[in-house]
């Protein structure tokens, strides 16, 4: 069916009701598919690997009239400047990055967060490195976390393919009204095929509403937008830091109201195998799968473990992970960067954290043998830490 | 956690009522104190507040102010005719720009510096309607940790947590309703 003929749906009926067909695609296609049913009015690109294949396909479905408008920018900071603009107008924008780009446009996603800006991001992450490295490693995650913005974790495509498509309405909430980015680990899964349900039928997301904003957006017709829209607070007294800091309170509490919404269309921030356990697994992104090969390998030789995957960062889950771990005697984070920032996260939020052993943690590229995992649970064994 | 939204003044930076614990109201709902209630009960405690007051202001923001729809007008209307009712005053928020070197407290009110009216006016409770949400909240919180003003949000979206007390989806008819009660709890019907 032609796009412009695309039935317009909510994001209950996208995700729950519409008629699903089994794919073999790549992370990079199941961008393509969700943005294809997103009903996105701008989305622009610049590229750098392993995030390029994604926005190429989306300029694919520009060609092909599912994207309204299309364009590449002329680096990853003004990328993120004309999302702004065009977020600022009122209209559902998307786009993607990764690694260095993260950080060529870093100053964007705080101000994202300040301005009210219902974006939604891919960021397929990569390692930042000097020498250069353009392999797969979640470091950029941990300079995010603190930028305001909302931040989901996919395990794999199929992961990917529903975060994308449940971020436009989490975000679009006048009351949450901030950015989503939804990150998926670059060649492990954007470069790699696999088995993912998409949604076949001829439906699209419904389009943004801007009037339901909790700021003005820009509208000419709709006096006086210029002289409402992030105005200046920047005099030196008193009242003019209290009425900063109680913006940036109210972004902090915008993502606190999400909650209600992510676990509306994703039923729950972590998911738990084998709680009982005394030994817990706790993973995000690709690490999830590697933790289920060794508690599968670990099981093989009479060792129970269990798997707590956490699939939403910010918000982070602090009370449910703090009541899943309440039983464990020892916690094991694998992580694929050299940080540690799921591992901090954790031991913030729950008592006794010396029941966490470090690591192992991975970076630069290297892959991450469920072994290694194993070697963590069984000696204590110190990898990458 | 059983943070409670009371009026002011709450002291230095008080915290957004979200990061503890307190959850908008669902449909059908008000929010009281940070607590949420069945909405004839939110609709009559707005009445009560607003005619227990010694000197009770509306603050129409710029979703009032500015629209030009038969709906917006009708809603321009009811408000007049509340404030009338609860012998309120009306002091409009035109816009959210801060106003330097000095705001006239006495014939607007902004959003970067509400306690600045609050206190020349001697309002006692505040009504906030037709402000965007995320400029309602920041007036609020700066309300609530300054002043010793009660505060009241109708919005006409999901409410606010950062209120005193507030209604959601507060449309005309819901405004009807508050006239209502408002005229009925003055005859002595309360």
């Amino acid at each position: 069916m032609p796009a412009n003929e695309l039935k317009e749906v909510s994001t209950e009926y996208m995700l729950f009701e519409a008629k699903r067909e089994e794919q073999f695609i790549t992370g990079s296609e199941a961008v393509r598919e969700a943005v294809r049913r997103a009903n996105i009015d701008v989305a622009i690109a610049y590229p750098i690997t392993p995030q390029s294949e994604s926005m190429h396909l989306v300029g694919d479905l520009y060609a092909e009239g599912y994207v309204k408008e299309y364009f590449r920018g002329e680096n990853e900071f003004a990328v993120m400047s004309e999302i702004t603009g065009a977020a600022m107008a009122g209209v559902r924008t998307f786009t993607a990055t990764c690694g260095p780009g993260t950080l060529r446009a870093f100053e964007n996603f705080p101000m994202w967060s300040g301005a009210r800006l219902p974006i939604v991001m891919g960021f397929m992450t990569r390692a930042i490195n000097a020498p250069l490295s353009i392999q797969p490693d979640t470091i950029e995650m941990s300079f995010l976390l603190d930028t305001g913005m909302m931040m989901m974790h996919a395990e794999a495509a199929q992961d990917l393919y529903d975060m994308l498509l449940m971020s436009f309405d989490i975000v679009e909430q006048t009351s949450v009204h901030i950015p989503m980015g939804v990150f998926v680990d670059g060649f492990f899964v954007t470069h790699t095929r696999q088995k993912i349900n998409i949604v076949t039928e001829d439906v699209k997301l419904r389009p943004y509403n801007p009037g339901l904003s909790p700021v003005p957006h820009i509208d000419m017709e709709t006096p006086p937008f210029r002289l409402m829209r992030d105005p200046f607070v920047m005099k030196s007294n008193y009242i003019s830091y209290a009425a900063h800091a109680s913006w940036q309170q109210e972004v902090m509490a915008s993502a606190q109201r999400a909650k209600k919404y992510i676990k509306k269309y994703m039923g729950s921030f972590i998911e738990q195998e084998n709680p009982d356990a005394s030994i817990q697994i706790v993973a995000s992104g690709t690490a999830v799968s590697q933790a289920r090969e060794a508690i599968r390998m670990l099981k093989a030789e009479g060792i129970d473990a269990g798997l707590v995957k956490v699939k939403v960062i910010r918000p982070f889950p602090a009370d449910e992970i703090k009541a899943v771990l309440s039983g464990a005697e020892k916690i094991i984070i694998p992580e694929f960067n050299r940080v540690g920032w799921l591992c901090r996260e954790v031991a913030s939020v729950i008592p006794n954290n010396d029941r966490i052993l470090p690591g192992p943690r991975v970076y630069g590229g290297m892959t991450m043998p469920p072994e290694v995992i194993i070697q963590v649970v069984k000696e204590g064994a110190l990898v990458g830490v | 956690m059983n943070y409670k939204v009371l009026k002011g003044p709450e002291g230095y930076l008080p915290p957004a009522a979200s990061l503890h614990g307190v959850c908008l109201p669902e449909k059908g709902e008000g929010i009281i104190e940070g607590k949420c209630v069945i909405r004839d009960v939110c609709i009559r405690h707005i009445a009560k507040s607003l005619l227990e007051a010694k000197n009770p202001t509306f603050f129409p923001g710029p979703l009032v102010i500015w629209r030009t729809t038969d709906y917006a007008l009708e809603r321009g209307k009811l408000i007049r005719e509340i404030a009338k009712e609860a012998d309120a005053k009306i002091i409009p928020m035109p816009d959210y720009r801060p106003k330097y070197p000095m705001i006239n407290p006495s014939v607007e009110i902004n959003p970067n510096h509400p306690n600045l009216t609050i206190w020349h006016n001697k309002i006692d409770v505040g009504i906030f309607i037709g402000v965007h949400c995320h400029q309602a909240n920041l007036a609020l919180k700066i309300i609530r940790g300054g002043t010793d003003c009660y505060t009241v949000a109708l919005c006409a979206e999901e409410g606010h947590e950062e209120a005193n007390a507030s209604l959601r989806d507060t449309d005309n008819n819901t405004l009807k309703i508050l006239l209502d009660i408002v005229k009925e709890m003055k005859k002595g019907g309360a």
